[in-house]
């Protein structure tokens, strides 16, 4: 893969494609599956040691974590812990999907309220709903991680919220 | 401005009682705990100093190694008020250029010195400097450590991100909680620590070495050992730009310093130069602070920093300019705008490409360069190797110097990071125990061998090619 993500500091569609095969359709509809965005080999292995189900694997703590997501059970425990806040979750539902994903900022927002996606540029792209919230004290990696139901559409493009009061 | 709410520190729990200081007969509010410039920041004082030739001076680096703090405390001039803690009527006022003692003014003589002793003297007690201790002591040497810092744990106690890593080297665990773990193990080995206490040379002394140390920038200390550690870590570098000495313009770690050791908010509109590990790191702990971020600027045409850590402050809407510099700062006594610009191929800015933003703070992340003068004055062996950032002892593979009992440690060692910094902190920790005749042998070979295993997987990767290449320069076969 080309490194021109490095001049940009974000991830295309089709560079993720590259780094990582995705879940399948079917897959995404079963249940909850983590997705890493980790293009680098860089020296690191929590999501590797934390996985309850071996389902990460990572042949030299400098490898790319590679996801089996048939093992996968969608239990968020590498998007708590990852150091480089890279772990994602995805879970298609009808029309909507749900991401989880790692929020370090106050307000940390509460399960129901409305809150608006920004893409991997910070680009606002619509509003989604609170649906899960992990706090800090129950996160094994002390970040607290939020599920957030969108349109399905943005299911691969939303991958932070703003909490709307923090609006400048 | 104080920080109230933090994600991920709690000001509250930190601060100290309150106190009341006199900044040019001024009362000002600080908390018993925080340094004399840091209580000053909080209170809107930006200039600390004037040089002789009139130009003002404020903050840089924040722990005591730039001079660009230094003011008259109680009378007596070039107090570094970084890492001097306030008291309750302290009076504090701007000097202009270099300012005598007052006649009255007696220092102290070495013949009242205090005396500490040890097996193993470690200088630093950053994240090598307390592995050190830990393990020395662990393996059976007492040990004296001294830090010129109020607090333990170097740059750690600043690190609100989670590290990389394996999670027996603390992979997951936040740098600032790191620091809290190491400091309570380096106390329960029973590590003497003296804080506030700057080293100022190191001497043989028979079979052993005499440090000597200043204490509270009043007391003499003289460590007396039979080994010496040397883990002083780096400091920042500067970039030539006009108004770069503008108070406003200050190092990454002393922003750093001010908003996640203090609870002080640095400013209210950033602009960052350099887009490492650390400058894009301190993008997003400044919008953890509720600060704003203009652009992160990089004049390389890549960022450095591990992706990962970018894309955190990209999806968050901080913008980063690669092949871009800032040309200048621009304020009265302070800065009050930065002007950036977009190069060419050769490095040269490109003319219409200016851009003015509106900001109170230019935080450079530049790069570091390791702090070898002790060693330097030691009369350790002393190259100049890039890939570690500058001029750095040699050392053998237990980091050993050229001079016999004298071991090297971390960012002083070669500029990397902190994970590293720690296994070199055990290594050097259990090599001075066997030096001092402490260590079982067995255990102490077996141990090392492993931290070097540990070493070489977490620098076998891409990013660790830089510092092999380097390492492999500095070492003594």
């Amino acid at each position: 893969m080309s490194d021109e993500y490095l001049s940009r500091g974000y991830l295309t569609m089709d560079e993720i494609k590259e780094i990582t095969e995705l879940p399948s359709e079917e897959r995404l509809k079963k249940k909850p599956v983590a997705v890493p965005e980790c293009p680098q080999k860089i020296p690191c292995t929590p999501c590797f040691e934390i996985c309850p189900v071996g389902a990460i694997s990572m042949p030299t703590p400098n490898d790319r974590p590679v996801v089996d997501y048939e093992k996968c059970i969608g239990c968020s425990l590498c998007v708590q812990i990852c150091p480089g806040l890279a772990f994602f979750m995805i879970h298609y539902r009808g029309e909507k999907a749900r991401i989880t994903m790692p929020h370090e900022l106050l307000p940390v927002p509460q399960r129901g309220d409305e809150v608006v996606l920004l893409n991997r540029k910070g680009e606002e792209i619509g509003t989604g709903k609170v649906v899960l919230v992990v706090p800090r004290e129950k996160s094994v990696g002390d970040t607290p991680v939020l599920t957030v139901e969108v349109p399905i559409e943005l299911a691969w493009e939303a991958r932070a919220i703003r909490v709307k009061e923090a609006r400048e | 401005m104080r920080l109230e709410e933090h994600p991920v520190i709690d000001f509250s729990r930190k601060r100290g009682k309150k106190v009341t200081i006199y900044f040019e007969g001024k009362p000002i509010e600080a908390y018993e705990g925080e340094p004399i410039a840091e209580a000053l920041h909080a209170a809107g004082i930006r200039v600390l100093n004037y040089t002789a030739r009139g130009r003002p001076r404020g903050l840089f680096c924040a722990i005591g190694k730039c001079s660009s703090c230094l003011m008259k405390v109680n009378g007596i001039p070039n107090v570094r008020t970084c890492i001097t803690l306030v008291e309750d009527g302290m009076k504090v006022e701007r000097q202009h250029g270099l300012e005598p003692l007052p006649k009255d003014y007696r220092p102290p003589e070495w013949k009242d010195a205090e005396r500490v002793e040890a097996d193993v003297i470690v200088i630093g007690g950053g994240p090598a400097g307390l592995m050190a201790g830990i393990k020395a002591a662990e393996h059976g040497a007492t040990v004296a450590l001294l830090d010129e810092n109020p607090v333990l744990g170097g740059q750690l106690v600043k690190q609100t991100h989670k590290f990389f890593g394996k999670r027996e080297q603390f992979a997951g665990v936040r740098g600032i909680k790191i620091a809290e773990i190491i400091a309570e193990e380096a106390k329960n080995r029973g590590v003497d620590i003296h804080l506030e206490t700057s080293a100022v040379g190191i001497f043989p002394e028979g079979e052993g070495k005499l440090v000597t140390a200043v204490k509270k920038n009043k007391k003499l200390v003289e460590f007396h050992g039979k080994a010496v550690i040397v883990a002083t870590g780096a400091m920042e570098k500067m970039i030539p730009f006009e108004n770069n000495d503008l108070p406003g313009v200050y190092g990454a770690g002393a922003i750093q310093t001010l908003m996640n050791t203090y609870g002080i908010q640095p400013g209210k509109r950033v602009l960052i130069v350099g887009a490492g590990n650390v400058g894009v790191i301190l993008a997003y702990q400044l919008l953890q602070a509720g600060v704003k971020v203009v652009a992160v600027v990089e004049a390389m045409p890549k960022v450095g920093a591990y992706f990962v850590h970018a894309a955190k402050i990209r999806r968050l809407g901080i913008p980063i300019y690669t092949r871009h510099t800032i040309l200048r700062a621009e304020g009265k006594e302070k800065v009050e705008r930065a002007v950036i610009a977009q190069l060419d191929d050769k490095w040269k800015p490109i003319p219409g490409t200016e851009k003015t933003y509106d900001v109170d703070i230019v935080a450079l992340a530049v790069g570091l360069r390791p702090s070898i003068e002790l060693l330097h004055q030691a009369g350790a062996q002393a190259i100049f190797v890039r890939e570690l950032s500058g001029y750095v002892v040699r050392h053998d593979s237990r980091m050993e110097t050229t001079i016999r009992g004298i071991f090297v440690a971390g960012d002083s060692s070669g500029i990397e990071e902190a994970t590293t910094a720690m296994l070199e902190g055990k290594l050097a920790g259990i090599a001075a125990a066997l030096f001092v005749g402490k260590a079982n042998v067995k255990n102490a070979m077996e141990e090392m061998e492993k931290v070097r295993k540990d070493l070489d997987e977490f620098r076998s990767g891409p990013f660790g090619q830089r510092t092999k290449i380097g390492e492999e320069k500095v070492m003594i076969k």
